[in-house]
């Protein structure tokens, strides 16, 4: 026998099969390392390489060894290749396209000559935790091993500037999930359609079918019943080339869906009623030495490259069978043309031994000693039972040793059932019949109606050789290069648990994620340790149940932004955008600093309209209040407007906003832009859970309204141009007022004389409907004034130099009301209020930080906002939270927390800038930089 | 992302809740010692079993509900609107 040499570009290819999925008057032009080959429509990119004659895919992750075909399907470990920019694809799986480029990975510097293959002569150094014993010590040398050992790694090339499709999401809710397209799968889901359930079909593979696509013409016949049948019910929706990853709580179900024109991949997050779990099997490769040649594949490869693709898999075969469906595929071959060198029947007690080769297939040597010449084996010796979701599900799959695999434990919740080769054997019919009562059974679960729970026939379990390795070693996990000898030595040093021998020779940790391996693991464990199968046990099957990616978990962004009704005029005017949580506000509009003297000098305006705003009505609502908040609430009233810092249980400052009384039992309360969902929560808690008695209701108008600050010495006068019903005068309507009236002709806006910034300034509340309208008509009656806008920058900086905190960037999770210096708000001789023991404690003791307002002794220094505060050599005693150069006090100025004992005025404290640069700061008597009296604010 | 049954808005993904943690009695604030209301503000009873606790309908109705609901199966035996009996 002569290995073939090169041949003509369609060498392997077979004549018309009856159940081809190839369209032959399509053919497809691609290229593979560079050079063009043909295949058709419907080939896989690997079905189309082994037709012209391919039959080596890549090298092994760490030994380098020549791969490829093994199962001919999505996990195949030896067909992952790059297509385009696009690394580790499933080239089994992957259909064919025109004009691919499609590459090897793991190979350099080509896939025949490649230098990293220099591992398998190190095989005896690189045995089972080589990486974890080599690489540990010394620690400094991390670096470079981290170096090396990436060029060893495995994977294709990523180009992060390669242009993608979007990733998407979708929700669904089902009464019923079939995870599983196979016979069983089609016949579950027509019975629980038929019964007026809606259906979610999904499928791994591009069609329906499962085996039955690769199967005789009986199969195809029931095939086609079953296709139609499914396309004839409207309540079936079909995903193909998709597959179910996990089960969760409730039967939520994620699915990675993976065939939409111009997605490149979508997460389905399903909620079904009941889940019908039906993935059939999966043939599990044989254990001996050289079973990792190419050539040597599961007899399900070869009967898919036939029937499928029409693909000769070799020229002269041997073939290892323990099973019907092993014999069928020996038949296969012969009708392929294929000579049948040899058929080894494993319930005769016959065995493969060894598999010999360089590059490829050359000879096999079979346990009665006879050698033979052949350039494909094939092997069908078993099945794994994909036991995943119902794991996820909470069953414990039990192991049948006459079956020799593992069958559903019995521990389902009602809400998921099994069929399929995954619940037992039986004839094509049994099957069928299995899973149409079990689909119906589905059907009337999801729709939780009367009818007598339908009787679901049992399954035969056929039996079945128990046979995982012969009398050589070979590999047990392909992705990873562990062989059943690494399994032997992990058992040798001790590790006798299966979890353990996992992770330490990393065998089912690879791409394939234990669907070809953890049996063979688990039995050469059982073997290694003089024990069976069930004592060992099984790894747990964890979700994803195959790859998904972080693109498909991620979705694509749809994070709302809210923006205020004068958004589009901030725009126009040069404003420099801030993100604050969802909203996106002017930061500025190019000059802060002239911003600042602007409203000083003039007069400014702000949009405030992120402020949270509360309307409260109702008899009870000081009562909440005089709750909520720190500081008495009682006697405010009609016309007035108040301060307040409100507390959660443990002290902590939660927010702080003013509330105004507009009428009796009428309130309108503000919350800062960051709390107002937090506030609006924290008022329902209080009133839903400890006091539904207190009548208060409670309305967020956050956007209903747009709000102005309009801030300046001039602000009165401009406000005066515009509000029509409302006396301004400094008598008439004083500091801390609230009026209702109308501006520039808008009925029904509130005034409230307050000042963040220090200067007379008035926040205006106006339907946000006719917010852009006042904003434009207050920049143009305001134009001889000099009214300019303002943005948030400016009003931080003004803010801080009247020494105000900002909740959040002032206080942290830890900042009691007595640390952030609100000593004049708190009032612990109320009977109670959110957060009143802790504070009554915190008054006793006194020794937490206090925020203190500090100014640098060099007046050009601005310590960068987190700044530590240091004493000595290494002590942290406090930290700058805010610092900005002043334009009104050309100096810098700041606040931050000090220890209690550095706190009083004029003490000189240390601060560390980040460059490690250490300069002094003093503490002032007060927060407030500039006009501590309130001088203009009041005037 | 289990289903938590809200009395006003049927079955919903527990993504559209807020979980406020076991449902706990407030000490009175003007005869609590220091242990007893730290116990309220950070001690939970944590059982393998059946709680009661609160939930915020964050995304819906806004309401808080009392969950009981065993932490070893999802189970939810009850939910009804937060506020003493």
């Amino acid at each position: 026998m002569t290995m073939p040499t090169r041949r003509a570009a369609t060498a392997m290819r077979l004549g018309p099969q009856p159940g081809e999925v190839i369209d032959r008057s399509a053919p497809l032009r691609f290229t593979w390392n560079g050079r063009t080959h043909t295949g058709f429509a419907g080939d896989t990119i690997v079905s189309a390489l082994a037709a012209s004659g391919e039959r080596v895919f890549s090298r092994s992750f760490k030994y380098h060894r020549l791969r490829g075909l093994l199962t001919a399907d999505f996990n195949d470990p030896g067909c992952t290749v790059q297509v385009g920019d696009e690394p580790n694809v499933r080239g089994a799986h992957r259909r064919l396209e025109h004009g691919m480029a499609v590459r090897t990975q793991n190979a350099w510097p080509s896939l025949r000559f490649d230098a990293k293959a220099v591992n398998q002569a190190l095989d005896r150094f690189l045995t089972a935790g080589f990486y974890y014993k080599t690489f540990i010590r010394p620690q400094r040398l991390w670096p470079v091993y981290q170096r090396v050992l990436k060029r060893f790694a495995a994977g294709g090339q990523l180009r992060p500037d390669a242009p993608r499709d979007p990733y998407d999401k979708r929700y669904v809710h089902a009464d019923v999930i079939v995870a599983g397209g196979g016979p069983a799968g089609m016949a579950a889901a027509v019975a629980a359609a038929r019964m007026g359930a809606s259906v979610l079909l999904v499928d791994e593979e591009y069609e329906l079918g499962g085996h039955l696509r690769w199967g005789d013409r009986t199969a195809l016949a029931t095939l086609d019943e079953l296709r139609t049948a499914v396309v004839a019910e409207a309540g079936i929706e079909v995903l193909t080339n998709s597959a179910v990853t996990g089960r969760y709580d409730d039967n939520w179900v994620a699915i990675v869906q993976r065939n939409l024109p111009h997605v490149a991949e979508r997460l389905v997050k399903a909620r079904a009623r009941t889940l019908v779990v039906a993935p059939g099997l999966i043939e599990r490769p044989y254990v001996f030495d050289g079973n990792d040649l190419p050539g040597v594949m599961l007899g399900t490869a070869a009967r898919r490259l036939v029937n499928l693709y029409a693909v000769r898999p070799g020229r002269r075969a041997v073939v290892l069978t323990a099973n019907p469906e092993g014999d069928a595929a020996a038949a296969d071959l012969d009708r392929a043309g294929v000579d049948i060198a040899r058929i080894v029947d494993a319930r005769r007690g016959e065995d493969v031994q060894r598999a010999r080769g360089r590059g490829g297939l050359a000879a096999v040597e079979l346990g009665d000693g006879t050698r033979v010449d052949c350039d494909l084996l094939v092997t069908s010796i078993g099945w794994t039972a994909p036991t995943s979701l119902i794991n996820m599900a909470g069953d414990h799959p039990v192991y049948a040793p006459q079956a020799a695999r593992f069958l559903p434990g019995g521990r389902l919740p009602d809400s998921v059932l099994v069929t399929g080769g995954l619940a037992g054997d039986g004839t094509l019919d049994q099957l069928v019949a299995h899973a149409d009562a079990t689909g119906r059974e589905a059907a009337r679960r999801a729709a939780a109606v009367a009818p007598a729970p339908v009787q679901i026939p049992g399954l035969p379990v056929r039996p079945h050789p128990a046979r995982f390795r012969s009398s050589t070693h070979g590999l047990v996990d392909f992705s990873e290069d562990v062989s059943s000898k690494d399994v032997v030595a992990a058992a040798r040093e001790g590790y006798d648990s299966v979890e353990l021998v996992k992770r330490f020779t990393t065998a089912t940790m690879g791409p394939s994620q234990g669907k070809l391996e953890t049996v063979n693991a688990v039995a050469m464990l059982a073997e290694a340790t003089g024990r069976t199968l069930p004592e060992v046990g099984t790894t747990v099957w964890r979700p994803p149940y195959v790859p998904v990616t972080l693109g498909a978990l991620a979705g694509r962004n749809l994070e709302p932004v809210r923006h205020s009704p004068m958004q589009p005029w901030h725009e126009a005017h040069g404003a420099h955008p801030l993100l604050a949580g969802h909203w996106i506000r002017p930061d500025h509009y190019g000059d802060p600093a002239a911003e600042v003297l602007g409203v000083r000098e003039r007069v400014g305006l702000i949009d405030v309209t992120p402020l949270g705003k509360l309307d409260l009505r109702g008899p009870d609502v000081p009562k909440l209040l005089n709750h909520l908040y720190v500081n008495k609430w009682s006697k405010l009233d009609v016309g007035s407007v108040r301060y307040g810092v409100m507390c959660t249980e443990d002290g902590v400052v939660l927010d702080d906003g003013v509330t105004g009384c507009l009428g009796p039992e009428h309130y309108l309360t503000t919350t800062t832009s960051s709390g107002a969902e937090t506030v609006w929560e924290w008022v329902e808690s209080w009133l839903q859970t400890e006091h539904p008695d207190w009548r208060v209701h409670v309305t967020s108008v956050t956007t209903a309204y747009a709000s102005i600050n309009v801030a300046g010495p001039r602000s009165r006068e401009l406000l005066g141009r515009v509000a029509e019903g409302v006396d301004l005068s400094p008598e008439a309507f004083r500091y801390m007022r609230v009026r209702t009236g109308r501006i520039a002709g808008v009925d029904g806006c509130f005034m409230w004389r307050i000042g963040f910034t220090g200067e007379l300034s008035y926040e205006i509340h106006v339907p946000a409907a006719y917010g852009l309208h006042v904003w434009e008509t207050l920049m143009e009656r305001g134009a001889d004034l000099g009214v300019a806008p303002f943005g948030v920058e400016a009003q931080r900086i003004m803010r801080l130099e009247k020494g105000h905190l900002i909740v959040g960037q002032d206080t942290d999770a830890l900042t009691k009301a007595f640390s952030a210096g609100l000593d004049w708000l708190v009032k612990l001789d109320k009977d109670d209020f959110a957060g009143k023991p802790e504070l009554v404690w915190q008054h006793l003791h006194d020794d937490d930080l206090r925020l203190v307002g500090l100014q640098p002794v060099d007046p050009l220094v601005v310590p960068a906002e987190g700044s530590q505060i240091v004493q000595g050599a290494k002590d942290i005693v406090g930290r700058i939270t805010s610092s900005r150069m002043s334009p009104t006090l050309r100096r810098s100025i700041c606040l931050g927390f000090v220890a209690p004992n550095l706190s009083q005025p004029g003490t000189v404290v240390t601060v560390q800038l980040p460059d490690g640069r250490r300069i002094p700061a003093t503490v002032m008597a007060q927060h407030a930089h500039f006009d501590p009296e309130g001088v203009r604010l009041r005037g | 992302v289990i289903l938590i049954p809200c009395p006003h808005c049927g079955p919903r993904n527990s993504t559209e809740f807020r979980y406020e943690g076991e449902v706990r009695a407030r000490p009175e604030p003007g005869s609590v010692e220091p242990p007893a209301w730290r116990a309220y503000l950070y001690t939970r009873r944590n059982p393998a079993g059946w709680t009661r606790e609160t939930w915020y309908h964050a995304m819906g109705c806004q309401r808080f509900l009392v969950v009981e609901r065993h932490t070893v199966t999802n189970e939810v035996r009850s939910s009804t609107q937060a506020g003493p009996a």
